[in-house]
């Protein structure tokens, strides 16, 4: 078990005229070599709880532990946490400071005190791990793509060997080739260095085509947390939490009510396709 | 959250105060801090703490957060008052060991310290009267005599205004680095000065290079809506004296001549010697 | 008549080094001829670096050509005493909602345009109340800009453009930073204005789905037009498309897997309304669907 989540609550400025419960009494487990899709509109609360995973936000009440051993307890180290549940925000740009790439990625371990070769050692293998070339490494990170630059930012997280790798919506702005480029490359990650990856997306699409668990966040709770199939099939109360369902899985449904013999559990366009052959095939043969 | 402490110290409510016209207020703070320094008797004093008393009680704002702006000062105000106190000659009322204090050094201490008490205090009424808008609406009229002297003043409005805008978002942002970099293992907290000031630079490049690109950002699309400085441009909201403004100037006249009367009264009375 | 015509339309990007010397070169816009009409939808789609927002800035000459010329309403950019006259024509609205809004209340901003044209008090005000009902943002006047969402954020800086009265506004990857809902508020906010108030609406993007009910699509990449024609011209040609980094909206990808597997389903279909149609009739024709077999 290596994050649990017990009773967490987190409310913004109490005691002010600002006051707002931002997370509502969250259970959750997150087993090892998972890999989850986190959803939810803007202002869910989904930001706000991965940051309290790596402790970057201190919970109102309730308890989370990593590894067994509760990270509010006294003495508990943050900086060995935030080490082991690395966390990528959004824009690289908030991150991105050395004069060069390199450099940059050698940020993290250095914090970690680690020795010099050890350090170096690492940024290298982040670096390869990202799929960044090596031409690009005394490069400046700022003259960089939008695409490249956030797998530096990426880079500078896994170069403290995190056992979590949680992404906050690591496409927005990135053309649709830059997107798939990115998460293709996280796929790959998640099933080499069997790593737990939390990733967050406001895309559905993206979602269904790599997540094994989705976890959909309202107003600060949990709404549904459960297999991207089970998930979907719940298409029309998403969308009136202002979510929905990836595209084809309103062709299907569609489809089915029409009296088709499609699967609507379907949440990709292959299976979509696939479906719908059989489907064509079967009433071909019926006939 | 940050964003409410920085968007000025406005506090909102209705009141005849509120809604006069920033010119106004600006004149009225002037010549009240001017006034403190030119008519120095214990009735001017009186007069001034009268005139304070109502304004502030017309204006509806808690008395409390009057005194917020004193938070800052406070020690300013021990240091004037303790050198006053101890190192002014004259007639000693005690003495401790070398240190004495003398009724001069009493009176001086006292009125510097009722001084810049009100200072701060009339200073602070304004700003919570005003928004940071209309108060920079409000110099830029006030100062376009300046323009004759090539004094840029549209220019100087236009920043400040701009500067209102982004504060909260750079504010936003600096946290949001700052999470970053401590996600990274950064530590902005522990450590001696030389470290915590190296600390300072994962936070610092890319708030300053997020800044340079806003500003970019903004200059184009201020340049796409046309703009091309303050010639030839219009006010959606021009600055127009209305009946209250003109009654709130006469106030501020009388105040003004009830001082120096007051003031006078004390040269009588002083030479008088009562 | 033509409200923005580009004849064989160049840009250079030319880096200096400290001294001043030329470092490199690097072509952005290479040879773009493109001509809109007074009222249309057109939206030019292209991967990052594609050179379409190179092209965007040109319309409202924020950058003008290093070759060729560019019209917009009839006038050369490059002429200078008409440049306030051409960005009050085509208005801009760029990718990142906070770095574009001025003022620090919404109506504020929607009257930075106006004040900077010369425009009479009364009317500003009358702009801008226009201006802010016709995106929806009017209960949202005295606001302050920052505590607004990024999409409303964008309606606003979209009636600042308005309230400028322009014939043509030119949309730089407006939605690129929005999540899914605000993507919709403002192409649904573009699209009313095209319709109701009939002004040229150019969209600069990469989301597929916004592109869908525009009056034609042009493909950008390497500075060059690749690809132009309707929604459905473009969308039938699913390989060219993913050839230029650009993705396809997953019905018809669906579509042109079926195709793929044999079923006889038309070119360039957009929408599941589309789709289930087709293959109803598919399956209505013994014929057809024996043949799957």
């Amino acid at each position: 078990m290596a994050i649990k989540v017990e009773n967490l609550s987190y409310v913004y400025s109490t005691g002010t005229a600002f006051e707002k419960q931002a997370l509502k009494n969250i259970n959750l487990e997150l087993p090892d070599g998972q890999f989850v899709g986190l959803i939810g509109h803007t202002g869910s609360g989904k930001s706000t709880l991965i940051q309290h995973l790596n402790g970057l936000i201190k919970a109102t009440s309730g308890a989370v532990y990593y590894n067994g051993e509760n990270i509010y307890a006294e003495g508990y180290s943050m900086k060995n946490l935030r080490s082991k549940v690395g966390l990528v925000f959004q824009y690289p740009e908030h991150q991105l400071f050395e004069a060069d790439v390199f450099t940059d990625v050698c940020f993290g371990p250095k914090n970690l005190g680690l020795a010099r070769e050890e350090v170096e050692e690492r940024a290298r293998e982040a670096l390869r791990l990202v799929g960044l070339k090596e031409k690009h490494y005394k490069q400046s990170p700022f003259e960089l793509s939008g695409g490249q630059k956030r797998r530096v930012a990426i880079a500078g997280i896994l170069a403290m060997e995190p056992d979590v790798l949680i992404l906050d919506e690591p496409t927005a702005g990135l053309d649709p080739r830059g997107r798939d480029d990115i998460l293709d490359q996280v796929a790959r990650l998640h099933r080499e260095k069997k790593i737990t990856v939390i990733l967050v997306s406001h895309s559905m699409e993206d979602i269904a085509r790599y997540v094994e668990r989705i976890i959909v966040m309202n107003r600060g709770q949990v709404l549904f947390d459960d297999t991207p199939r089970e998930v979907f099939s719940h298409y029309q109360e998403l969308e009136k939490v202002g979510l929905a369902a990836p595209r084809v899985t309103y062709l299907m449904h569609s489809l089915k009510e029409r009296g088709w013999k499609v699967e609507t559990s379907a949440t990709t366009v292959p299976e979509a396709a696939s479906s719908i052959l059989k489907a064509l095939k079967t009433s071909g043969i019926s006939e | 959250m940050i964003r409410e402490i920085t968007l000025g110290q406005y506090y909102p409510a209705d009141s005849v105060i509120h809604k006069l016209d920033p010119r106004v207020k600006l004149a009225a703070t002037l010549v009240f801090i001017i006034s403190l320094f030119v008519f120095r008797s214990p009735e001017a004093y009186a007069a001034a703490t009268v005139f304070l008393g109502t304004v502030i009680y017309i204006s509806k704002v808690p008395v409390k957060f009057m005194m917020r702006g004193l938070k800052s000062i406070i020690l300013l105000l021990m240091i004037t008052v303790a050198f006053n106190l101890f190192l002014t000659p004259g007639t000693a009322v005690f003495r401790i060991w070398k240190i004495q204090v003398t009724k001069e050094g009493i009176v001086i201490a006292v009125s510097m310290a009722v001084r810049l008490i009100y200072l701060i205090v009339g200073a602070s009424v304004m700003t919570l009267t005003t928004t940071p808008n209309d108060l920079t609406d409000g110099l830029e009229k006030a100062l376009t005599p300046m323009k004759k002297i090539r004094v840029p003043v549209h220019e100087i409005s236009m920043m400040m205004s701009i500067a209102l805008r982004f504060i909260p978002i750079l504010l936003d942002e600096t946290d949001k680095i700052m999470k970053a970099q401590m996600a990274r293992g950064a530590d902005f907290e522990t450590g001696g000065l030389i470290k915590k000031a190296k600390s300072m630079i994962p936070l610092l490049v890319p708030l300053f290079i997020s800044a340079f690109r806003r500003a970019n950002d903004l200059a184009m699309a201020m340049e796409a809506r046309g703009y091309h400085g303050g010639e030839g441009r219009t006010k959606m909201k021009p600055l127009v004296y209305k009946r209250r403004d003109y009654t709130a100037y006469l106030c501020l006249l009388a105040y003004l001549v009830i001082m120096f009367l007051v003031n006078r009264l004390h040269f009588v009375t002083g030479i008088l010697g009562i | 008549m033509d409200i923005v015509k580009a004849e064989n339309l160049k840009y250079e990007y030319v880096q200096v080094d400290e001294e001043g010397n030329e470092e490199a070169r690097s072509i952005a816009v290479d040879g773009v001829n493109l001509q809109v009409k007074a009222g249309d939808f057109v939206a030019i789609l292209g991967h990052n670096g594609s050179g379409k927002s190179t092209l965007a800035k040109h319309i409202n000459a924020i950058l003008l050509p290093t070759e060729g010329t560019l019209y917009v309403d009839g006038k050369d950019t490059k002429d200078e005493s008409k440049l306030w006259e051409i960005r009050q024509t085509a208005g801009m609205v760029f990718q990142n909602p906070d770095n574009q809004i001025i003022g620090t209340i919404v109506e504020e901003d929607v009257g930075f345009g106006p004040e900077n044209m010369g425009v009479p008090q009364a009317e500003i005000w009358k702009r801008v109340e226009k201006s802010l009902k016709s995106v929806g943002m009017w209960e949202y006047r005295d606001h302050s800009p920052n505590k607004l969402s990024g999409g409303q954020k964008q309606r606003v800086a979209i009636a600042g453009v308005v309230a400028m009265r322009p014939k043509c506004i030119v949309l730089d990857e407006p939605t690129a930073m929005l999540d899914p809902n605000g993507r919709k508020e403002v192409i649904r906010t573009v699209q009313e204005l095209n319709r109701q108030e009939h002004v040229t609406v150019i969209l600069i993007t990469h989301y597929m789905e916004e592109v869908i009910e525009a009056d034609r699509v042009i493909v950008m990449d390497q500075g060059k037009i690749v690809m132009q024609g309707t929604p459905r011209e473009v969308f039938s040609h699913v390989e060219e498309l993913k050839g230029y980094r650009l993705d396809v909206p997953q019905e018809t990808l669906v579509a042109y897997e079926l195709q793929k597997a044999g079923i006889p389903l038309p070119d360039g279909i957009l929408t599941t309304e589309e789709l289930i149609e087709e293959l109803e009739k598919i399956k209505q024709t013994p014929g057809e669907s024996q043949k799957v077999r």
